[in-house]
């Protein structure tokens, strides 16, 4: 059974529709990339999966469970989302680390927060911390962070708040990571940092969906790959297919502006 | 020389008690524009647009007109025009009158910094938080409200120390603050008359208030220093 399916996805802003009947699906351990030009919907997808966006159309199943459907109003309900969000993580272009806390801070918070909800937080607050805290401490050492822990994000540099930002989403251990163009506010020097310690979660086989404009990564690294136009899949497929023999003629002209480049 | 010498304690005593009211008018104000300017804020940042153009024009109008004159009106209003001198008569009827004006004036100028600080917390931090299974509350108490502060703070400090000057606005409906006193002994009150040297002492009161409070608030800046 696919670790995600996504079927039929529709969505509208005011009276443009962004995406055009989506449909993949993912299985466990794997990497799919999402690839196409500006404004053809792969942000707005990545922010369905998270719950940022709302389908006006289609099925969201992680695990076999529904977890949207919107022809069912039951699956939508607002006290039930919050949940549903953690099946998925999101690491966005911009980082978006809460300024006000340490590195070790930011991987720790949403995990302390949800272990408040736990019957026993209230009887075993110093344990569960210090589990958070090792997890965390784990977590950005895996990173290559280790010596990073106790700064502040404006003490960091791009690549490493991107990193600290990948701590943070696997922290919760979600499903699925998604990544938005992960590299895209970095300078060239620093990309290589970020896509490294992404390549070795994918040999770790953590299952992510990674929208990017690193074409060769995408060819490396995914298991699967997905061209996107327009709001629709125009092809998606093994990254040699599709990369070494499109099919369509938009999938070409795309790559071609890439490896021209 | 020595005439000063023998004046300044009833200079001072009189100069005190003047202070003493210019303070009380600047906590009242301070203690009632934080709150009601955070309601103003959030009625201009209001979806419901009635209630947004309401506010905003509330605020254009008393940001566009002297303080000066919104004392006036609201200390004269309702005597002159509807014959109900609601302040009442009196020290305390003008406190309350240069109270309300002060409130409602001051609560106008920190609505516009609320919502500048409000509105300049990026969106991606509130995103950053849902994704990561935070509840509203959360986000609010655990990551925007103090980004919101650090953006208020400088601002806000910078309106603070002008309201201590601006204390001094509520002469003009004879308030007897600080430099009412001052005043009285250059036109004559327990005996000493003509003498400009008192006004230089009113001064120092202000210097040294606005001193207190430009390190205190400055403290405050420096320890939201800690992150960017
Ligand atoms: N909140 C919104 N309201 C209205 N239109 C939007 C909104 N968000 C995105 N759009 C529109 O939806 C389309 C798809 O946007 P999206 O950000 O998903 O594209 P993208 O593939 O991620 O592009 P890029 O490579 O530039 O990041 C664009 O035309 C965009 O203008
Ligand atoms: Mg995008």
């Amino acid at each position: 059974m696919p670790i995600l399916e996504v079927e039929h996805i529709r969505k509208y802003f005011g009276h443009t529709e962004v995406l055009k009947d989506i449909s993949f699906s993912l299985e466990q351990g794997q990497v799919v990339s999402i690839i196409g030009s500006s404004g053809s919907g792969k942000t707005t997808l990545l922010r369905c999966l998270n719950f940022l966006e709302r389908p006006d159309k289609g099925v969201i199943r992680v695990n076999g469970e529904t977890l949207f459907d919107a022809d069912d109003a039951k699956t939508q309900q607002e006290s039930e989302i919050r949940k549903k969000r953690l099946h998925f993580g999101l690491v966005f272009q911009s980082f978006n680390l809460f300024p006000q806390y340490t590195a070790l801070q930011n991987v720790m918070l949403a995990k302390e927060l949800l272990a408040k909800e736990l019957p026993n937080y209230k009887a075993e607050r110093k344990k569960i911390h210090d589990e958070i805290e090792a997890q965390a401490r784990e977590l950005l050492n895996q990173m290559g962070l280790a010596d990073r822990m106790a700064n502040y994000p404006h003490q960091l540099s791009g690549g490493q708040c991107q990193r600290v930002a990948i701590a943070r989403a696997l922290a919760l251990q979600p499903d699925i990571l998604c990544f938005d163009e992960p590299t895209s506010a970095l300078d060239p020097e620093l990309t290589g940092e970020v896509l490294k310690v992404m390549k070795e979660l994918a040999e770790q086989d953590t299952t992510m969906v990674i929208v990017t404009h690193e074409m060769a990564f995408a060819r490396d690294v995914a298991n699967h790959v997905i061209f996107m136009d327009d709001g629709h899949i125009l092809e998606q497929g093994d990254p040699m297919e599709v990369f070494e023999r499109p099919k369509e003629e938009r999938t070409r002209q795309f790559l071609a502006r890439f490896t021209q480049g | 020389m020595e005439h000063i010498l023998e004046q300044l304690p009833i200079v001072l005593r009189a100069l005190n008690i003047g202070f003493l009211q210019t303070l009380k008018l600047f906590f009242v104000t301070l203690i009632g524009a934080f709150p009601l300017g955070l309601v103003i804020a959030f009625g201009s940042m209001s979806r419901f647009k009635p209630l947004s153009y309401f506010t905003k024009c509330i605020v254009l109008i008393v940001r566009g007109t002297p303080l000066m004159i919104q004392l006036l009106i609201i200390y004269y209003f309702p005597g002159l025009v509807l014959h109900n001198p609601v302040w009442g008569g009196g020290e305390t009827g003008r406190f309350f009158a240069a109270s309300v004006s002060f409130i409602l004036n001051y609560a106008c100028y920190f609505s516009e910094i609320y919502r500048g600080g409000i509105q300049g917390v990026p969106i991606g931090q509130e995103e950053a938080g849902l994704v990561l299974g935070m509840t509203k509350g959360q986000i609010f108490f655990k990551i925007t409200l103090l980004q919101m502060i650090k953006r208020i703070v400088p601002p806000m400090s910078n309106e603070i120390i002008t309201l201590v000057k601006d204390t001094s606005l509520a002469r003009i409906i004879a308030l007897q603050e600080v430099i009412w006193a001052g005043q009285a002994f250059m036109k004559g009150s327990q005996g000493i008359s003509g003498e400009i040297w008192p006004m230089f002492f009113t001064a120092v009161y202000y210097l040294l208030w606005n001193g207190i409070l430009t390190v205190l608030l400055g403290r405050l800046e420096k320890k939201l220093d800690y992150f960017k």
